[in-house]
């Protein structure tokens, strides 16, 4: 029964991938390329790209292109199904514990300590954005020609109209999409 | 709030139009759910909100669908949840369907390259305004412990590239400490 397999396959990859993104990958390629043979290598690649190139989660994109591959809009929807249910129950049980315990002090301590690292894991996670937005993807380096003098243009514009007009952040990701493929055509 | 159908509708619009957005990997929903819920709607408390995303860091799977869980649930409890998740969902599953009939057309497609190279910095620079405010009203506390754990929590995940699971659990078991620590002085200093 292939939906029963590609549920399977598709719920230990929501079950194990912890830390999300990146972490998820090996996971995702073991279970799909390597168990399974429903996709090889290159497509794997190719399902990785397209992920970073669209909105969503990569295990999402992942259980939607390979279910669609061997079975159809039932099979990503039933890939889709098995990548999320674990969260479901795991996110509700500890959301039903918080909304339980936040009063009590120990718990409100353990709170206190997580606010900040989250702040700073959110940081982290810009600051890698911005670092592939300049130096588009290749890395810092200390060769300041290969900086991306456009995008560079675009962040600073961006972070000024966000934070002195408080504009809609949508608004400002299409309009840098759209100052992209206006420029980029004539500098690339 | 009135739970009836337009909040559900304006539930369920609003993470679908979050879940487009969301691109550059799974915290880049939180800054986005943080200006709409907290700032816009004032559904959840900029601290909760901190909480939650916390909550979603932790548990397994992806972020995104992770901290929409979650939020439904704050909002309107399990039901909240199942409309919040479809919503996320829905998106990539419709976006990748299409995309999967001819996906190596899109991957090389220019267009596609130019706008996306273009929205990288306007993403980059959605988080980074959202980090600035709350790093803002964190310094504003004037606390030397959420101080120190955000600057070396900074250090540890972007520079040391230490397992983020790791930060989250001795980020609470400090903070857990702390807490012990000041009400047992508390206690002492009473029976004195």
């Amino acid at each position: 029964m292939i939906y029963l397999k590609i549920f399977w396959s598709f719920f230990q990859i929501g079950l194990f991938s912890i830390g999300g993104g990146y972490a998820a990958m090996p996971l995702i390629q073991n279970q799909v390329v390597n168990i399974h043979n429903w996709l090889s290598m290159n497509e794997f690649a190719d399902v990785i790209t397209i992920s970073q190139m669209t909105p969503g989660p990569i295990a999402i994109n992942c259980a939607t292109f390979v279910g669609t591959r061997i079975a159809g809009m039932p099979g990503a929807i039933v890939a889709t199904i098995g990548c999320v249910l674990p969260s479901c129950i795991i996110v509700l049980s500890l959301a039903y514990l918080y909304y339980k315990y936040k009063k009590l002090s120990i718990v409100q301590g353990v709170l206190n300590g997580l606010r900040p690292a989250v702040i700073a894991m959110i940081a982290s996670a810009g600051l890698t954005l911005v670092i592939l937005a300049f130096w588009n993807g290749k890395g810092i380096s200390s060769n300041n020609v290969n900086i991306d003098i456009i995008s560079v243009a675009v962040f600073v514009f961006s972070i000024i109209i966000l934070r002195k007009w408080k504009v809609n952040p949508i608004f400002v990701m299409i309009g840098a999409g759209v100052i992209g493929l206006c420029i980029y055509p004539f500098v690339l | 709030m009135k739970k009836d159908m337009k909040f559900y509708l304006k539930l369920f619009v609003s993470t679908l139009y979050l879940s487009t957005f969301t691109f550059g990997g799974g915290f880049v929903i939180i800054p986005l759910m943080r200006k709409k819920f907290v700032d816009e709607y004032k559904w959840i408390e900029e601290e909760e909100m901190l909480d939650l995303a916390a909550i979603a860091q932790s548990a397994p799977g992806a972020i995104a669908v992770n901290a929409a869980i979650i939020v439904g649930y704050r909002l309107a409890g399990v039901l909240g949840a199942m409309i919040t998740i479809i919503a996320t969902v829905l998106p990539p599953l419709i976006i990748l369907s299409i995309i999967s009939v001819a996906y190596t057309a899109f991957r090389d497609s220019l267009i596609v390259k130019y706008i996306l190279r273009g929205m990288q910095a306007g993403v980059a620079a959605v988080i980074i305004d959202v980090v600035i405010s709350m790093a803002i009203s964190l310094f504003k506390e004037k606390k030397l412990l959420p101080i120190m754990i955000m600057i070396s929590a900074f250090i540890a995940t972007f520079i040391l590239n230490i397992n983020v699971i790791i930060i989250i659990l001795t980020s609470g078991i400090i903070g857990a400490i702390s807490i012990y620590y000041s009400e047992y002085v508390k206690k002492s200093g009473d029976l004195k």
